[in-house]
């Protein structure tokens, strides 16, 4: 229990911070229509490509001679921005559809 | 200001690379704002698109650790490899066909799960990380989404088939069971720093092997769900690695994703009246629904007969369905529909909320082709009309027009809203073959009196029909 306050306590800015984002993502997706379903994943997907500042961290204060390392946060890297770039843009280009829509009415 | 900012031991850089943090967290979730409606949506994936720039270029050029900010080949090698993945993720996101939209999300998804888990991998063994409890829970979550989001993007493209045995929920079990034990073993035991490096990596394999069963079991049509669920787990994934790194736009935004992406889960789910749990251990068909045999006969139209009802109809209601994606008929739907409206007639769609592999695919698929915005009508708002439809032509859709929903308690479907095809005046369903949907049960509205089977491929039946209504 004591053990449980004091990580509480260390960490409280986080946990705050975790508490009020799981309200924040329930109340943004709970009033959206069908329509936009598959888009909205697909944008929050390239959210959580944010793991790419955690692959630039790694990298970025890594070791050249530690080569495992290196080549895995560099594959880590890769793959965030993957996530990012491919998601941001398949999204954009799925909206593009719904816009178009709206000119030729 | 200046000197008032290193009066309190930090330097300006590191209050700029906060402060850029701090304003990339609110651009994510303005953005996602912005992205749930369709007037502002494109504006809300720039602004979260931006936010994440402008965090990964503060990072590369203001981070500091231990006092030492990233050395000029670090940022080198960073800015290539980014360079390198941007232009692939850039070329495969444009080339895709609309279609393949899903796998493509799914892959996506795999991708940020599996860099989650690359992250955890190597900060577990650096003695600064502050907690090897998150640290390995972000390891596991995210190898789990990242094999997970490969066979469910196997799926979804007709690469792996639906395997299931009832031992696999005891390897499930086991492999779980398995997961737990070694990372409760190396948070409480005293272990040699080799040894824990070998346990990580033991644990890493484990995780990714067990995302893959437990995809696997998972039918084809659940796909969605899973998408979305293991889309939340890459969320959280990158939470814990913010944790590590005590980053608030990492820990903000990925669980941020990780809560909408379980409530779009939830709602998923709920459309299609399953529990999430009903659905992960995948007990749908089989059951009470086999025993339903059949009374009635099939009775089937040929194009001419169609393409004279439909000639003919005041209102006409399209329920489009997997079917149509399968087959492309997006476009000379359209076709068909523009047609049907320079004879006089009201052309609406009847859009499911999980018609097709993702919630508002069909939405996505008809936007592509064209179809104006304003015709594609919801199933609440749609149901109340289709008594007064003269026909409803049925393209590809199975379970989502099933009265099973409504009439047998037994039936797997039963409670699940639907489309209420069956209510009106004539029902023209368009099907490869006689074929079961993906819930694998009858569908006693192909046997109903009013409905009329057209059987082949979508693309083929709706192009002999528009050629027949041109010529009438």
């Amino acid at each position: 229990m004591e053990n449980f306050l004091v990580y509480f306590y260390e960490n409280k800015e986080a946990i705050f911070v975790i508490a009020l984002a799981i309200f924040l993502g329930i109340e943004v997706i709970s009033n959206v229509p069908s329509v936009l379903h598959t888009p909205l994943m697909s944008g929050a997907n390239a959210i959580s490509g944010v793991i790419i500042i955690g692959g630039i961290i790694l990298v970025g204060h890594a070791t050249l001679s530690d080569t495992l390392n290196l080549a895995l946060g560099i594959l880590a890297v890769f793959f965030g921005t993957l996530n990012v770039a491919g998601g941001f843009v398949v999204t954009d280009r799925m909206l593009d559809m719904f816009k178009k829509k709206k000119k030729t009415k | 200001m200046n000197n008032i900012i290193e009066s309190i031991g930090v330097t300006q850089g590191q209050v700029i690379l906060e402060l850029s943090y701090f304003i990339a967290a609110i651009m994510f979730v303005i953005g996602l704002k912005l992205l749930s409606h369709p007037e502002s949506a494109k504006k809300g994936n720039l602004w979260a698109g931006l936010g994440m720039v402008l965090a990964m270029t503060t990072t590369l050029f203001l981070h500091k650790q231990d006092g030492n900010g990233i050395a000029s080949v670090n940022a080198i090698i960073i800015v290539v490899t980014i360079a390198i993945a941007a232009f692939f993720g850039i070329i495969v996101a444009r080339k895709v066909k609309m279609t393949a939209m899903p796998q493509l999300v799914s892959i996506f998804n795999a991708t940020g799960g599996a860099a989650s888990a690359l992250v955890a991998l190597i900060e577990y063994s650096n003695p600064a990380n502050p907690s090897a409890l998150i640290t390995l829970l972000g390891l596991i979550i995210g190898s789990i989404a990242f094999s997970g989001s490969i066979i469910a993007y196997g799926k979804l493209d007709g690469k792996v088939g639906d395997i299931f045995s009832s031992v696999m929920t005891y390897v499930n079990l086991f492999l779980l069971i398995a997961v737990i034990g070694i990372t409760v073993y190396m948070l409480s035991a005293d272990l040699s720093f080799g040894a824990q490096q070998t346990l990580v990596y033991v644990l890493f394999g484990i995780a990714v092997f067990y995302g893959i069963m437990f995809v696997m079991p998972i039918g084809g049509a659940d796909m969605p769900v899973v998408i979305s669920l293991l889309n939340s787990f890459t969320g959280i994934a990158a939470a814990m690695a913010g944790f590590i790194y005590q980053n608030q736009a990492m820990i903000l935004g990925g669980i941020f994703v990780g809560a909408a992406g379980m409530i779009l889960t939830l709602l998923m789910c709920k459309a299609m009246n399953r529990s999430l749990l009903n659905v992960i251990i995948g007990s749908f068909g089989g059951g009470a629904s086999a025993a339903q045999k059949e009374a009635g006969t099939i009775k089937e139209i040929s194009v001419s007969d169609a393409s004279v009802l439909l000639s003919y109809s005041q209102k006409v209601v399209i329920v489009p369905g997997y079917g149509l994606a399968v087959a492309q008929a997006q476009h000379i739907c359209h076709e068909m529909d523009q047609l049907l409206e320079e004879k006089g007639a009201e052309v609406k769609y009847a859009i499911h909320p999980v018609a097709g592999r993702m919630p508002g695919h069909m939405n996505v698929l008809l936007a592509e082709a064209d179809v104006p915005y304003g015709k594609l009508i919801e199933m609440d708002d749609i149901n109340a009309d289709l008594k007064n439809t003269d026909v409803v032509v049925v393209i590809g859709a199975n379970d989502v027009v099933n009265p099973a929903a409504e009439d047998e308690p037994g039936s797997p479907i039963y409670g699940m809203p639907i489309i209420k095809a069956r209510d009106a005046k004539n029902i023209i369903v368009m099907k490869r073959g006689m074929g079961k949907g993906y819930a694998a049960i009858e569908n006693h509205l192909f046997y109903d009196d009013k409905t009329r089977m057209l059987f082949g491929n979508a693309k083929d039946s709706i192009q002999k029909l528009v050629s027949e209504i041109k010529e009438l």
